[in-house]
Protein backbone atom coordinates (compact mmCIF):
# COMPACT_ATOMS: atom_id res chain seq x y z
CA UNK A 1 0.00 0.00 0.00
CA UNK A 2 2.00 3.06 -1.29
CA UNK A 3 1.32 5.81 0.92
CA UNK A 4 0.93 9.72 0.18
CA UNK A 5 2.20 10.75 3.95
CA UNK A 6 5.16 8.22 4.41
CA UNK A 7 6.86 10.16 1.63
CA UNK A 8 6.79 13.12 3.32
CA UNK A 9 8.09 12.71 6.82
CA UNK A 10 9.12 16.08 7.24
CA UNK A 11 5.26 17.14 7.41
CA UNK A 12 4.74 14.08 9.83
CA UNK A 13 7.10 15.35 12.10
CA UNK A 14 5.05 18.40 13.66
CA UNK A 15 2.34 15.72 14.25
CA UNK A 16 1.77 14.70 18.06
CA UNK A 17 0.53 11.55 17.44
CA UNK A 18 4.05 10.53 14.91
CA UNK A 19 6.35 8.23 16.12
CA UNK A 20 6.07 6.33 20.00
CA UNK A 21 3.32 9.26 20.33
CA UNK A 22 1.25 6.73 18.33
CA UNK A 23 1.74 4.07 21.09
CA UNK A 24 0.60 6.51 23.49
CA UNK A 25 -2.59 6.96 21.78
CA UNK A 26 -3.48 3.73 20.95
CA UNK A 27 -2.81 3.28 25.04
CA UNK A 28 -5.40 5.64 25.97
CA UNK A 29 -7.56 4.57 23.13
CA UNK A 30 -7.88 1.36 24.96
CA UNK A 31 -8.22 2.94 27.93
CA UNK A 32 -11.20 4.80 27.01
CA UNK A 33 -12.92 1.79 25.38
CA UNK A 34 -12.35 0.32 29.21
CA UNK A 35 -13.20 3.14 31.11
CA UNK A 36 -16.88 3.76 28.96
CA UNK A 37 -18.05 0.09 28.76
CA UNK A 38 -17.05 -0.37 32.43
CA UNK A 39 -19.61 2.82 33.26
CA UNK A 40 -21.59 1.78 30.99
CA UNK A 41 -22.24 -1.24 32.76
CA UNK A 42 -22.52 0.20 35.91
CA UNK A 43 -24.92 2.50 35.02
CA UNK A 44 -27.24 0.44 32.92
CA UNK A 45 -27.40 -1.98 36.27
CA UNK A 46 -26.81 -0.61 39.19
CA UNK A 47 -26.48 3.34 39.08
CA UNK A 48 -29.08 4.04 42.04
CA UNK A 49 -26.20 1.76 44.27
CA UNK A 50 -23.41 4.75 43.67
CA UNK A 51 -24.75 7.39 41.62
CA UNK A 52 -21.65 9.63 42.85
CA UNK A 53 -19.04 6.92 42.01
CA UNK A 54 -20.67 5.66 38.75
CA UNK A 55 -21.42 9.55 37.33
CA UNK A 56 -17.51 10.08 38.30
CA UNK A 57 -16.98 7.08 36.22
CA UNK A 58 -19.14 8.40 33.62
CA UNK A 59 -17.32 11.72 33.18
CA UNK A 60 -13.70 9.97 33.42
CA UNK A 61 -14.32 7.70 30.48
CA UNK A 62 -15.98 11.06 28.30
CA UNK A 63 -12.62 12.81 29.43
CA UNK A 64 -10.40 10.11 28.72
CA UNK A 65 -12.30 9.86 25.01
CA UNK A 66 -11.83 13.63 24.55
CA UNK A 67 -8.24 13.03 25.35
CA UNK A 68 -7.90 10.16 23.18
CA UNK A 69 -9.30 12.44 20.70
CA UNK A 70 -7.35 15.52 21.50
CA UNK A 71 -3.52 13.37 21.19
CA UNK A 72 -4.43 13.05 17.51
CA UNK A 73 -5.71 16.34 16.21
CA UNK A 74 -3.31 19.11 15.31
CA UNK A 75 -3.83 22.66 15.73
CA UNK A 76 -3.22 24.77 19.19
CA UNK A 77 -6.78 24.46 20.63
CA UNK A 78 -6.91 21.08 20.27
CA UNK A 79 -3.14 20.46 22.17
CA UNK A 80 -5.12 22.85 25.34
CA UNK A 81 -7.66 20.40 25.30
CA UNK A 82 -5.19 17.67 25.28
CA UNK A 83 -3.13 19.42 28.20
CA UNK A 84 -6.97 19.90 30.19
CA UNK A 85 -7.97 16.56 29.93
CA UNK A 86 -4.95 14.86 30.70
CA UNK A 87 -4.60 17.56 33.95
CA UNK A 88 -8.19 16.78 34.79
CA UNK A 89 -7.40 12.60 34.73
CA UNK A 90 -4.11 13.36 36.34
CA UNK A 91 -6.25 15.15 39.51
CA UNK A 92 -8.69 12.79 39.16
CA UNK A 93 -6.43 9.82 40.03
CA UNK A 94 -4.48 11.69 43.14
CA UNK A 95 -7.57 13.05 44.35
CA UNK A 96 -10.01 9.86 43.77
CA UNK A 97 -6.92 7.51 44.84
CA UNK A 98 -5.94 8.42 48.01
CA UNK A 99 -9.76 9.30 49.12
CA UNK A 100 -10.29 5.83 48.62
CA UNK A 101 -7.46 4.75 50.62
CA UNK A 102 -7.84 7.53 53.22
CA UNK A 103 -12.09 7.33 53.41
CA UNK A 104 -12.56 4.14 51.67
CA UNK A 105 -16.34 4.35 52.94
CA UNK A 106 -16.93 7.15 50.51
CA UNK A 107 -16.02 5.12 48.04
CA UNK A 108 -17.60 1.77 48.41
CA UNK A 109 -17.71 1.04 44.74
CA UNK A 110 -14.53 1.06 41.95
CA UNK A 111 -14.42 3.23 39.85
CA UNK A 112 -11.36 3.97 37.35
CA UNK A 113 -9.51 6.31 39.84
CA UNK A 114 -9.78 3.93 43.49
CA UNK A 115 -6.74 2.82 44.63
CA UNK A 116 -4.84 4.84 41.82
CA UNK A 117 -5.73 3.00 39.17
CA UNK A 118 -5.00 -0.83 40.99
CA UNK A 119 -7.89 -2.15 39.10
CA UNK A 120 -5.97 -0.87 35.48
CA UNK A 121 -2.57 -1.86 36.45
CA UNK A 122 -2.01 1.81 37.34
CA UNK A 123 -2.17 2.24 33.83
CA UNK A 124 -4.39 5.90 35.09
CA UNK A 125 -1.74 6.80 37.19
CA UNK A 126 1.33 6.14 34.88
CA UNK A 127 -0.54 7.47 31.80
CA UNK A 128 -0.91 10.68 32.24
CA UNK A 129 2.64 11.57 33.25
CA UNK A 130 3.29 10.44 29.92
CA UNK A 131 1.19 12.16 28.33
CA UNK A 132 1.82 15.53 29.81
CA UNK A 133 5.67 14.62 28.99
CA UNK A 134 4.57 13.66 25.86
CA UNK A 135 2.74 16.98 25.11
CA UNK A 136 5.47 19.52 26.73
CA UNK A 137 8.06 18.18 24.50
CA UNK A 138 5.64 18.16 21.45
CA UNK A 139 4.31 21.44 21.34
CA UNK A 140 2.07 22.66 18.29
CA UNK A 141 3.17 23.59 15.17
CA UNK A 142 3.07 26.60 13.56
CA UNK A 143 -0.22 27.37 11.68
CA UNK A 144 0.70 27.44 8.55
CA UNK A 145 2.67 24.19 8.58
CA UNK A 146 -0.51 22.54 9.66
CA UNK A 147 -2.08 24.42 6.93
CA UNK A 148 0.48 22.97 4.13
CA UNK A 149 -0.69 19.43 5.22
CA UNK A 150 -3.13 17.72 3.28
CA UNK A 151 -5.39 16.42 5.22
CA UNK A 152 -5.45 19.65 7.60
CA UNK A 153 -7.98 21.12 4.78
CA UNK A 154 -10.96 20.11 6.27
CA UNK A 155 -12.16 21.04 9.79
CA UNK A 156 -8.59 21.67 11.50
CA UNK A 157 -7.23 24.83 9.38
CA UNK A 158 -10.58 26.91 10.86
CA UNK A 159 -9.47 26.12 14.43
CA UNK A 160 -5.73 26.69 14.10
CA UNK A 161 -6.54 29.50 12.12
CA UNK A 162 -8.93 31.16 14.52
CA UNK A 163 -6.43 30.61 17.53
CA UNK A 164 -3.73 31.59 16.11
CA UNK A 165 -5.04 35.13 15.68
CA UNK B 1 -17.72 -19.85 27.39
CA UNK B 2 -15.28 -23.06 26.98
CA UNK B 3 -12.23 -22.50 28.78
CA UNK B 4 -9.74 -24.86 26.87
CA UNK B 5 -11.02 -22.75 24.07
CA UNK B 6 -10.60 -19.03 26.08
CA UNK B 7 -6.87 -20.22 27.17
CA UNK B 8 -5.48 -21.22 23.67
CA UNK B 9 -7.44 -17.26 22.62
CA UNK B 10 -5.56 -15.99 25.43
CA UNK B 11 -1.99 -17.54 24.60
CA UNK B 12 -2.92 -16.52 21.04
CA UNK B 13 -3.32 -13.14 21.71
CA UNK B 14 -0.33 -13.17 24.13
CA UNK B 15 2.21 -14.92 21.89
CA UNK B 16 0.94 -12.08 18.89
CA UNK B 17 1.29 -9.35 20.81
CA UNK B 18 4.64 -9.87 21.87
CA UNK B 19 5.92 -11.19 18.38
CA UNK B 20 4.23 -7.43 17.70
CA UNK B 21 5.96 -5.63 20.05
CA UNK B 22 8.95 -7.67 19.46
CA UNK B 23 8.90 -6.50 15.44
CA UNK B 24 7.65 -3.52 15.88
CA UNK B 25 10.68 -2.59 18.65
CA UNK B 26 13.10 -3.94 15.88
CA UNK B 27 12.22 -1.39 13.42
CA UNK B 28 9.57 -3.84 11.08
CA UNK B 29 7.01 -2.00 9.41
CA UNK B 30 3.42 -3.57 10.09
CA UNK B 31 3.97 -6.67 7.72
CA UNK B 32 1.21 -9.62 6.26
CA UNK B 33 2.56 -11.67 9.44
CA UNK B 34 1.40 -8.88 12.17
CA UNK B 35 -1.65 -7.76 10.39
CA UNK B 36 -2.07 -12.06 10.11
CA UNK B 37 -1.70 -11.93 14.05
CA UNK B 38 -4.03 -9.90 14.47
CA UNK B 39 -6.78 -11.10 11.98
CA UNK B 40 -6.27 -14.42 13.67
CA UNK B 41 -6.86 -12.93 17.13
CA UNK B 42 -10.33 -11.27 15.77
CA UNK B 43 -11.11 -14.73 14.49
CA UNK B 44 -10.90 -16.59 17.64
CA UNK B 45 -13.35 -13.27 19.10
CA UNK B 46 -15.71 -14.18 16.19
CA UNK B 47 -15.83 -17.66 17.81
CA UNK B 48 -15.77 -16.86 21.33
CA UNK B 49 -18.67 -14.69 20.20
CA UNK B 50 -20.79 -17.25 18.50
CA UNK B 51 -19.44 -19.95 21.40
CA UNK B 52 -20.95 -17.51 23.84
CA UNK B 53 -24.44 -17.09 22.17
CA UNK B 54 -25.22 -20.44 21.53
CA UNK B 55 -23.32 -21.88 25.21
CA UNK B 56 -26.59 -21.32 27.35
CA UNK B 57 -28.55 -23.25 24.81
CA UNK B 58 -26.37 -26.24 25.89
CA UNK B 59 -26.19 -25.90 29.84
CA UNK B 60 -23.25 -23.53 29.97
CA UNK B 61 -24.80 -20.81 32.03
CA UNK B 62 -22.58 -17.70 33.03
CA UNK B 63 -21.60 -17.22 36.37
CA UNK B 64 -21.36 -13.19 36.28
CA UNK B 65 -23.26 -10.25 34.65
CA UNK B 66 -24.08 -11.44 31.39
CA UNK B 67 -23.96 -7.39 30.03
CA UNK B 68 -20.54 -7.00 31.55
CA UNK B 69 -19.34 -9.95 29.25
CA UNK B 70 -20.69 -8.94 26.00
CA UNK B 71 -18.99 -5.25 26.78
CA UNK B 72 -16.05 -6.85 27.10
CA UNK B 73 -16.51 -9.03 24.16
CA UNK B 74 -17.90 -6.33 21.97
CA UNK B 75 -15.54 -4.17 22.64
CA UNK B 76 -12.64 -6.65 22.35
CA UNK B 77 -13.83 -7.11 18.72
CA UNK B 78 -13.42 -3.64 18.45
CA UNK B 79 -9.62 -3.65 18.86
CA UNK B 80 -7.97 -5.94 16.12
CA UNK B 81 -9.99 -4.05 13.46
CA UNK B 82 -9.04 -0.63 14.37
CA UNK B 83 -5.31 -1.48 15.35
CA UNK B 84 -5.26 -3.06 11.65
CA UNK B 85 -6.78 -0.26 10.20
CA UNK B 86 -4.55 2.10 11.70
CA UNK B 87 -1.45 -0.54 10.73
CA UNK B 88 -2.52 -0.08 6.85
CA UNK B 89 -2.78 3.85 7.09
CA UNK B 90 0.24 4.60 8.86
CA UNK B 91 3.17 2.19 7.89
CA UNK B 92 5.71 2.62 10.38
CA UNK B 93 7.70 0.45 12.67
CA UNK B 94 4.79 2.30 15.72
CA UNK B 95 1.97 1.00 13.86
CA UNK B 96 3.82 -2.77 14.53
CA UNK B 97 4.03 -1.65 18.31
CA UNK B 98 0.53 -0.81 18.29
CA UNK B 99 -0.55 -3.93 17.04
CA UNK B 100 0.66 -5.46 19.58
CA UNK B 101 -0.68 -3.34 22.23
CA UNK B 102 -4.09 -4.05 20.73
CA UNK B 103 -3.23 -8.01 21.05
CA UNK B 104 -2.01 -7.73 24.54
CA UNK B 105 -5.11 -5.38 25.34
CA UNK B 106 -7.45 -8.30 23.86
CA UNK B 107 -5.50 -11.05 25.83
CA UNK B 108 -6.43 -9.27 28.85
CA UNK B 109 -10.29 -8.90 27.85
CA UNK B 110 -10.39 -12.40 27.30
CA UNK B 111 -9.26 -13.26 30.50
CA UNK B 112 -11.68 -10.69 32.69
CA UNK B 113 -14.40 -12.59 30.26
CA UNK B 114 -13.60 -15.77 31.53
CA UNK B 115 -13.21 -14.57 34.80
CA UNK B 116 -16.71 -12.99 34.65
CA UNK B 117 -18.23 -16.27 33.33
CA UNK B 118 -16.57 -18.89 35.24
CA UNK B 119 -15.60 -17.09 38.74
CA UNK B 120 -17.72 -13.95 39.68
CA UNK B 121 -20.74 -14.37 41.04
CA UNK B 122 -23.86 -12.70 39.81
Amino acid sequence: MTDVRGARPETDRGRRMSGIGRVLVAVYGVLALAAVGRSFVQIATKFDEAPLAYSLSALAAVVYVVATIALVRAGRGWYRIAWATIAFEFTGVLVVGTLSIAFPELFPHDTVWSWFGRGYLFIPLVLPVLGMWWLAKHPPVHADVDASRADAAGDQRPASGADAA
Amino acid sequence: MIEWFTWVQVAVAVVAGVLCLALGFAGRVPSDLTNGALALVELLLVVQLVVAIAAPAFGNEPTGSVLEFYTYLVGALLIPPAAVFWALLERNRWSTVVLGVAALAVAVMVYRMLQIWTVQQA
